[in-house]
């Protein structure tokens, strides 16, 4: 299980590097994206890996000049990432609509870089209608024609299908992954999940699957002796987690993060895609059902109903709110979320992350505070 | 403001005294709309008022409110209220101070009238969705949402039938909750009102090409309430044509916005509503007229896209490609031909923390403007409401630059 979880480990730490190296193994292409609701199924299956943007772990320095301070990390370190060239291994972009600091940064993105091609996926934001659910699919299938051209592929219905099924079989994989960790918490090292969840957004995912697959086998039979101190039950909520350290911290701290409610977590992992209907049609029907992000509308309280049904089932001691600074989506769901909670008597705490982490000790002290508290 | 010069100055608008009566009473209709058994609806400001107006549902706009509560200068209280309930300052500061509002019935108005429902049309921004999901929990009402697609470059044929699938659902909707049917005549008649109203504003805006401007960037964000508020009705048609002729009058009398107008700028975003009358002064000091904008366009920009026989349907299509909704190589576009068509010497952007949409892309569209066309941008970052993101000593100093170099 070990050498496993520090495979992950290292390509959390430095996925650049993975793919660099991955696309020279492979001989694929790479084509990168934003957010949980970009296809990457057909990405895919169109025989490239696709790749998650995820910021940058360098100074903003280049994406000062287009974007605004009161812009979010993710995207400016996205496009300081694109702007420095380190990016340089992508054959194109596939952008999702998912908010407005999004949607700008895409315009921006294709006027200043020079990647083969740019596809704007301008998803619907309503989820909950026939007409959401059909445009939808015209969408996707406008998804798929133009990673053909961009790719010179054709992708066929065999493709997709097959891609599905890797795609069902990571899925399953991982949602196991998250029943491990909240049964037996301790099991895995503070941040193994979030460096396993990157690593699935990041490599080529026929081997992921290989991987991830192998890693519930082992940890399936591994018992793990935390009879000694179970920390409190935390549940993260939030967009991305680019601080895998906070994990740590609050293992440190008292606390056991043992489920998550995350763009790069949870919501990745939810829901499989049918495999009895039409491929593309069965792809929009895992994303008007999985676990809804804030810029998406299923319905005026389900990230609520959502948020406390797993904290419930999850014995949650308390709730950490994860959230970006200048994520509007997310700011404007806190209050009732905590509210919320409240009303079901589960504490919670708010943290606000920038591009760079609060100092240790003070995190620390913020931590424990709160898990003493619980 | 403008409408503040005394009476006596021939500068000023005359007509903003009927517009005043006409939102005076319009609130008072909202605000009683219970008592006289009408049915209040929140709609977003881009949103199709339009089928509203034709059922007879009074159309309240949070949006006018907040800009009211910013000239008002009451933001800053309402926006640390909204704070205190959890709401981050990085927030649009609109949603933020009617949200606040709605709790306290605080405010200019003593808050808005209580929703019988809401529609929410996300074609000026993402924030709208969360706002109105708010309200909807808050006052226990249906939501309708209006997806209007981002066009990035093209509008597709996928986007334009599902924005027509929920025109019709929008008014299967509005039937269900005013219980009773639609009228098409009705909606034809107020189609046809809307696109004229919509012709006329642009009239007036284009009245502006003259020089000296007979009308400035700051009085049409003053008279520019009615075009959001009620299109669509035959009292905004006959006021705009009021405006429209006064316009034509000021210029046979040469009569300016700004005495000694020797610049013309064209303002970017929204306006910065606590400011507007010392921006506007500001700028007049260095013999610089703001001629025209970019936001109070957004009413009429897509006029060209209405079909008059079709209006529903092409309505929906236009309403998704305003000026906000469409990509930054779309939008350099309009700002090029505005620039040509005011003649304009300059471009002032608002870079405003609260509209995203609005905001980021301003540095690229700038060194466009600047590349394609040669004229300087003046950036200025503040806030459309809450007046602590505004700092008047460095705002003032980057004007003072900015015409220096213009004048140079």
């Amino acid at each position: 299980m070990k050498s496993i979880l520090s495979l992950f480990q290292s390509i959390a730490a430095n996925p650049n590097a993975h793919i660099r190296e991955a696309k020279k193994k492979t001989g694929k292409k790479v084509v990168g994206y934003f957010c949980s609701y970009a296809p990457d199924e057909l990405i895919h299956a169109a025989g490239a890996i696709p790749y998650r943007i995820f910021g940058t772990k360098d100074d903003i320095r280049l994406a000062d000049s287009h974007l605004q301070s009161y812009c979010c990390a993710l995207v400016r370190g996205g496009l300081e990432e694109a702007l420095a060239g380190r990016l340089d291994f992508m054959e194109g972009t596939l952008f999702p609509h998912t908010c407005d600091s999004i949607q700008r940064l895409s315009d921006i993105w294709r006027l200043n870089t020079d990647f083969k091609f740019h596809i704007d996926a301008v998803m619907p934001v309503k989820l909950n209608t026939k007409s959401a659910r059909d445009y939808m699919i015209d969408v996707l299938s406008d998804v798929k024609i133009r990673l053909e051209s961009g790719l010179g592929v054709t992708i066929g219905k065999k493709e997709i299908v097959n891609s599905i099924k890797d795609f069902n079989r990571i899925r399953t994989a991982l949602r196991t992954l998250y029943e491990i960790r909240s049964t037996t918490p301790g099991i895995f090292p503070p941040s193994a999940i979030h460096d396993i969840m990157v690593s699935g957004m990041v490599m080529d995912r026929g081997e992921f699957a290989d991987r991830v697959e192998a890693l519930v086998e082992k940890a399936s039979a591994t018992a793990v002796d935390n009879a000694g101190k179970p920390g409190k039950r935390i549940m993260i909520s939030g967009g991305i987690c680019s601080h895998p350290d906070i994990y740590g911290l609050l293992a440190e701290s008292g606390g056991d993060v043992v489920f998550d409610d995350l763009c790069t977590g949870f919501r990745y992992a939810d829901g499989n895609i049918s495999t009895d209907a039409d491929p593309i049609e069965a792809i929009a029907d895992r994303y008007m059902a999985r676990a809804v992000c804030p810029a998406k509308h299923l319905s005026n309280t389900a990230r609520a109903e959502g948020l406390v049904d797993a904290a419930k089932k999850h014995h949650i001691d308390g709730v950490i709110f994860l959230l970006l600074k200048f994520c509007d989506p997310h700011a404007f769901d806190y209050p009732y979320l905590k509210q919320a909670l409240d009303d079901a008597k589960i504490p919670s705490l708010l943290f606000e992350v920038e591009d760079r982490m609060p100092p240790e000790g003070q995190l620390r002290t913020r931590f424990e505070t709160f898990t003493d508290m619980l | 403001m403008t409408d503040e010069k005394k009476a006596s100055d021939p500068r000023k608008i005359k007509s903003v005294r009927r517009m005043k009566e006409i939102m005076t009473n319009y609130y008072i209709g909202a605000k009683t709309a219970r008592e006289n058994g009408k049915k209040v609806a929140w709609i977003t400001s881009g949103g199709p008022v339009e089928p509203l107006i034709a059922m007879d549902v009074i159309p309240v706009y949070p949006e006018n409110h907040g800009a009211m509560i910013g000239a008002t200068k009451m933001g800053v209280d309402l926006c640390e209220k909204a704070e205190e309930m959890g709401y981050s300052r990085d927030l649009c500061s609109y949603a933020r101070a009617d949200i606040a509002c709605a709790t306290i019935n605080g405010g200019p108005i003593g808050g808005l009238p209580e929703p019988d429902f809401l529609v929410c049309c996300n074609n000026i921004c993402g924030t709208v969705l969360k706002w109105y999901e708010v309200v909807a929990r808050y006052y226990n009402v249906p939501l309708f949402i209006l997806d209007t697609p981002f066009v990035h470059g093209k509008f597709t044929d996928a986007a334009k039938k599902y924005v027509i699938q929920q025109i019709n659902e929008y008014i299967e909707f509005l039937e269900n909750v005013c219980g009773k049917k639609a009228d098409p005549d009705r909606m034809d008649e107020v189609g046809r009102l809307s696109v004229e109203a919509q012709r006329l504003w642009q009239k007036v805006l284009d009245a502006a090409a003259h020089k000296p401007a007979p009308i400035s960037a700051f009085d049409a964000f003053f008279h520019l309430a009615l075009i959001v508020t009620l299109r669509g009705t035959q009292e905004t048609v006959d006021y705009y044509k009021g405006l429209s002729t006064e316009m034509e009058e000021r210029i046979a009398n040469n009569i300016a916005m700004v005495k000694n107008e020797k610049y013309r700028l064209l303002w970017d975003n929204l306006p910065v509503w606590y400011r507007t009358r010392w921006l506007s002064e500001k700028f007049a000091s260095h013999d610089a007229c703001l001629v025209a904008d970019t936001y109070t366009s957004a009413w009429s920009g897509v006029l060209h896209l209405i079909d008059e026989d079709n209006f529903l349907e092409s309505m929906a299509v236009a309403y998704s490609s305003v000026y906000i909704n469409i990509s930054l190589d779309m939008m350099i576009d309009t700002l090029k031909k505005m620039i040509k068509k005011y003649d304009a010497d300059g471009l002032v952007m608002h870079s405003n923390r609260s509209c995203k949409p609005y905001s980021l892309g301003q540095y690229d569209l700038s060194r466009m403007v600047a590349k394609q066309i040669g004229i300087p941008t003046l950036i200025i970052e503040a806030d459309m409401v809450d007046e602590r993101s505004f700092s008047e000593s460095q705002i003032e100093t980057r004007i003072d630059a900015f015409m220096e170099t213009l004048k140079a």
